[in-house]
């Protein structure tokens, strides 16, 4: 089970905050495929924020392939599977490109320097 | 999931002391089932506006509804469903805590008395404690839990966390978010405390010299409101379409826009000197709007320029 943990007063919005953390678990294999999420309710009581917040978190995560909810079951790690099209996919890619590029330009980084990396970090996820 | 029917309804609804207006044309629709937040500065027109929700100042003009119910002539019936924290958590200091729930037990046909006693030891209350000796923040339990144990569908609270230490606000939340849980309740909330509005509210009210600037789900406000960042001092920026604030600090200039477009984005290119978008936080976002203008730049800046 991941740990979550929501900041509030960042630029993030919290139920974002739950959507990257999710995601970030699969990435690094603290999650799997069929693995469950914590319910709605636990999870909002855990981590002291509205229901709403949790239950936006999931359906967009539903919504996008990520997890997929049984009927009375809950919320679990689905199969990867494309739900985009090709050019939607695209175009998805290149707004997370923009946004995570803007930010490393902020920080004055070389294009050598940002390949260098995002090699090493994907590297260090898949475990090599 | 969120039933989408209206709790709240205001039209025109304005309210004048002498030739001061407190609450000025606002027409607003709060949602049954979810947690509206209404933010503002002290005096920008919060209590007036709850007050005359709950019927207890009579608007100058415009009318509300409550409940479906015009709030000038609410039936106790239906003031029965209602639950109000007036600011301050005014309670009899002689009362014991126990002698609370023998009160509001004689009014409210539906007191949960269960549910009382467990808000009382959630706030570390002895049912024999002296409701004038107990801590600011248990008297905002007591008076949390003598409201909410009444099982009001609404929860109208004014400022409820003010003064209250760390330990006792996030309790306030927790019992707050306990009730919102249940279905179709409705709480309306004013408040200071953002990082609080971003746990419990799915809404957010912006009010501002008695008008209401903003009122929308608290995400779509995170995401309407965009903040950009340039490499030089523009003292009068252009015509930028949604421009809502502006502030140089030390070289750098920082505007915030609200739903931009395609011609706002333009509009800021053009300045040039590394024109940046970047996401802020709620607390950026709402003082982009509550902020008067007088307020530019760095205090400190001010205050050296002074010496």
């Amino acid at each position: 089970m991941i740990e979550f943990k929501i900041t509030p007063g960042g630029n993030r919005p919290i139920y974002q905050q739950v959507v990257d953390q999710v995601r970030a678990a699969i990435v690094s294999g603290e999650l799997s495929i069929g693995d469950p999420l914590p319910s709605v309710r636990g999870l909002a009581q855990q981590l002291v924020v509205n229901h709403n917040t949790v239950a936006k978190a999931f359906a967009e995560l539903v919504r996008d392939g990520t997890l997929e909810s049984r009927q009375g079951r809950g919320v679990f790690v689905a199969k990867r599977r494309n739900v985009f099209s090709a050019s939607e996919r695209k175009r998805r890619m290149s707004q997370a490109l923009d946004v995570f590029l803007a930010e490393m330009h902020a920080l004055d980084c070389s294009a050598d320097q940002i390949q260098e990396a995002v090699a090493s970090r994907l590297d260090q996820l898949t475990g090599k | 999931m969120i039933r989408q029917t209206t709790a709240i309804k205001t039209v025109g609804l304005t309210k004048y002391f002498g030739r001061n207006s407190a609450v000025r044309n606002l027409t607003m629709e709060i949602p049954a089932g979810q947690v509206t937040a209404l933010v503002g500065h002290n005096g920008a027109g919060k209590t007036t506006f709850i007050r005359m929700l709950l019927g207890l100042a009579e608007p100058t003009r415009g009318r509300c509804a409550i409940l479906g119910e015009d709030s000038q002539t609410l039936s106790p019936q239906t003031r029965s469903r209602i639950g109000y924290l007036a600011e301050g958590h005014f309670l009899w200091n002689w009362m014991r805590a126990k002698d609370v729930a023998r009160f509001q037990r004689e009014t409210f046909p539906k007191w949960d008395q269960k549910l009382f006693d467990s808000m009382l030891s959630f706030f570390g209350v002895s049912p024999d404690a002296k409701i004038g000796q107990i801590s600011r923040g248990q008297r905002a339990g007591v008076s949390l839990g003598m409201t909410m144990a009444t099982d009001p569908e609404i929860l109208i609270l004014d400022d409820p966390s003010m003064g209250l230490d760390p330990v006792a606000r996030r309790a306030l939340v927790e019992g707050l978010l306990a009730f919102a849980r249940r279905e179709g309740r409705t709480v309306l909330i004013s408040t200071h405390l953002l990082d609080d509005v971003e746990r419990l509210a799915d809404r957010i009210a912006l009010l501002s010299n008695g008008n209401l600037l903003v009122d929308a789900p608290l995400v779509d406000f995170q995401q309407r409101v965009q903040g950009w960042k340039i490499d030089s001092t523009i003292v009068a920026p252009p015509a930028i379409p949604g421009l809502i604030d502006s502030r140089t600090f030390d070289g750098q200039t920082n505007l915030v826009v609200a739903d931009p477009d395609e011609e706002t984005i333009a509009s800021i290119e053009r300045i040039g000197h590394n024109a940046r978008s970047e996401q802020l936080t709620l607390e950026d976002a709402v003082l982009a709007y509550l902020r008067p203008a007088s307020m530019v730049g760095s205090i400190s800046a001010s205050l050296e320029a002074a010496q």
